[in-house]
């Protein structure tokens, strides 16, 4: 009994204490990043350890959303591409993997095992590993710096985890909706277009949010082929760049990294549980 | 029937089969060619796909004097990053496991560090972790009574509580462990909350104190996640690239072996021993790969 007490209270403060730990360890540092990007660099440098929000200053964000042109650094430009190939991405992601899904949901066929332990070897295959023979391919055929090589990469890496996604949602639907629509006239693909895709919203949305995140924050292959074609640059990339180059304040990089984190997070806050469900989906069954 | 299921499966995983067969598993193959084979970035233009094959690569991978530290400092990169962000995942998803004002919010700040942009959360680190104007250090300084700054990513080695240590790896150690914890404190709390209450309520009957019923009923219940998340992340760290080469370039002790690879690839321009680096590293992994399998397929 007295032992019990004793864990109770301690392991009960000591919840709260790793709770708040963690929230703070976890936010601190987008906090400190928000907080750098509006001051001025020299209050930085004069008073590093202030942590209270003070002053509003844009002057950061100016330059760094500036043309290059202009004397800044371009970023509207960064993100207009990390847009592009991140939507083209979740596109042909999508487009690819449904019927993928769905063939490997509903249909009992030779090969099947084989297709899935393809996928999971994919899903652990080092992208390090791949990156040197497609560097080399894409030399070769003068293809580097091309953003449609970069989506297909890309596309490549996302379909083991959007197929498992997706199927753990497929096989929630009830095949008697399927029969039901097979008798009425309609194929394969009518079935998919018709039954199984309206009643999996859910787990499209987040499918192609979690695809759209893994394609923004991407650093490896877009530095490899992008890195020599300013023009193409993603966000990643042009911010990395920025503080490889010369000496740009702090500040800026700052600026730059809200940029880059910001639409990542106000989206995954808008998704959130469904991608938390769509991601754990498996783990609940051990 | 069945033939007919066979040939449509096929035709509609088809479009994902191209994409894979072509973008990933011609190269992977390739890869192995090109271990074998003296090739250099400038010979690109003008020698065929296929060389004249040596094993060469092979023996100066495994002779060069640098091969043999980063594999080390990879392994102790993994062991601990992941040990690291296995152990705070499990004891983020125990703290918020019963419900409290507040807790979607708590549960959603858990996950920052892994859904944020790789860049953007190195650069931030980097600069709170910088000696001049970073906030560790002013605080580090001013309160915790540090007699100097200390360049946490940049300092092979210094000494803390009187033992010396490796300072830039530690670092990228407590990174990875700071990044990926949201990752296991997921797929924990997940498999917690799918528990059946009953075992454990029959253990507070029977007058199992916290701690016992957390060994004696939920450890053992969630010891086949634990150990599916062990062998999954020992793979995706043992050859992660960006959180190292973005934080520290691989400099003050902290070079592992993907980075090591990215560098005979770009700076050296020797695709032959790069391939051969990599096919060595992908050799290892098949080995987890084979574990990981056996781990969650065991029919």
């Amino acid at each position: 009994m007295n032992r019990d007490r004793v864990e109770n209270v301690t392991f009960g403060v000591l919840r709260w204490v790793t709770i708040v730990f963690l929230t703070v360890v976890s936010l601190f540092p987008f906090y400190y990043m928000v907080l750098l990007s509006f001051r001025l660099i020299q209050d930085v440098q004069l008073s590093p350890g202030s942590l209270a929000p003070g002053g509003f200053n844009l002057g950061a964000y100016r330059e760094v959303l500036k043309s290059v042109d202009a004397g800044g650094q371009g970023f509207v430009r960064f993100i207009e591409i990390s847009a592009a190939v991140s939507v083209a991405t979740v596109v042909v992601t999508l487009a690819v993997s449904i019927p993928g899904a769905y063939a490997v949901t509903r249909l009992r066929f030779a090969g099947r095992r084989q297709v899935d332990a393809l996928f999971l070897a994919i899903y652990l295959f080092p992208a390090i590993v791949l990156a040197i023979p497609l560097y080399v391919v894409l030399s070769r055929l003068g293809l580097r710096g091309s953003l449609v090589a970069l989506v297909l990469v890309y596309v490549a890496q996302t379909v083991p985890v959007t197929l498992y996604m997706l199927r753990g949602y497929f096989d929630t639907i009830p095949v008697s909706l399927e029969e039901a629509a097979q008798l009425d006239g309609c194929g394969r693909l009518g079935v998919i277009w018709r039954v199984s895709l309206p009643l999996s919203r859910p787990a499209l949305a987040a499918t192609a949010l979690y695809v759209f995140m893994i394609a923004w924050n991407e650093y490896l292959f877009a530095l490899l082929f992008l890195v020599e074609r300013q023009d193409r640059w993603t966000v990643s990339l042009g911010l990395s760049q920025l503080a490889g180059t010369i000496e740009i304040p702090t500040t800026v990089l700052m600026a730059g990294s809200v940029l880059l984190t910001a639409p990542i997070v106000a989206l995954f806050f808008a998704g959130e549980r469904l991608l938390v469900e769509g991601l754990t989906g498996g783990a609940e069954k051990g | 029937m069945s033939r007919g299921e066979t040939r449509t499966g096929w035709g509609l995983l088809a479009p994902t089969l191209t994409i894979v067969l072509v973008v990933v598993v011609a190269p992977i193959l390739w890869t192995v060619l090109l271990a074998f084979q003296r090739v250099r970035v400038i010979d690109l233009r003008r020698k065929g796909l296929f060389g004249s094959f040596t094993t060469q690569n092979i023996e100066r991978v495994f002779g060069s004097p640098g091969f043999w530290d980063t594999l080390w400092t990879t392994v102790a990169y993994t062991v601990f990053g992941v040990g690291l962000s296995i152990a705070l995942g499990l004891a983020a998803a125990l703290a918020v496991r019963r419900p409290f004002r507040g807790r979607t919010l708590v549960r959603a700040s858990f996950l920052l560090p892994y859904i944020a942009p790789v860049v953007g959360a190195t650069f931030v680190w980097q600069t709170m972790l910088n000696p001049e104007y970073g906030v560790l250090n002013a605080w580090g300084t001013k309160l915790l009574g540090w007699d100097r700054p200390v360049d946490f990513l940049n300092q092979v080695s210094g000494t803390f509580l009187g033992m010396h240590v490796p300072t830039a790896l530690i670092t990228v150690i407590v990174f990875e462990g700071w990044r990926y914890f949201p990752f296991a404190f997921l797929f924990l709390l997940a498999r917690m909350q799918a528990l059946p209450r009953d075992l454990e309520e029959a253990a507070l009957v029977d007058g199992a104190t916290l701690t016992q019923r957390f060994r004696h009923v939920v450890l053992p219940q969630l010891l086949p996640v634990i150990a599916v998340l062990t062998v999954l992340r020992f793979v995706l760290t043992f050859t992660k690239f960006d959180d190292v080469y973005l934080l520290t370039g691989g400099g003050s002790g902290t070079e592992v072996v993907s980075v090591r690879v990215y560098d005979f690839l770009t700076s050296r321009g020797d695709i032959g021993a790069a391939s051969a680096e990599a096919l060595v590293l992908a050799v290892a992994l098949a080995l987890f790969v084979g574990v990981y399998l056996r781990l969650v397929r065991p029919r």
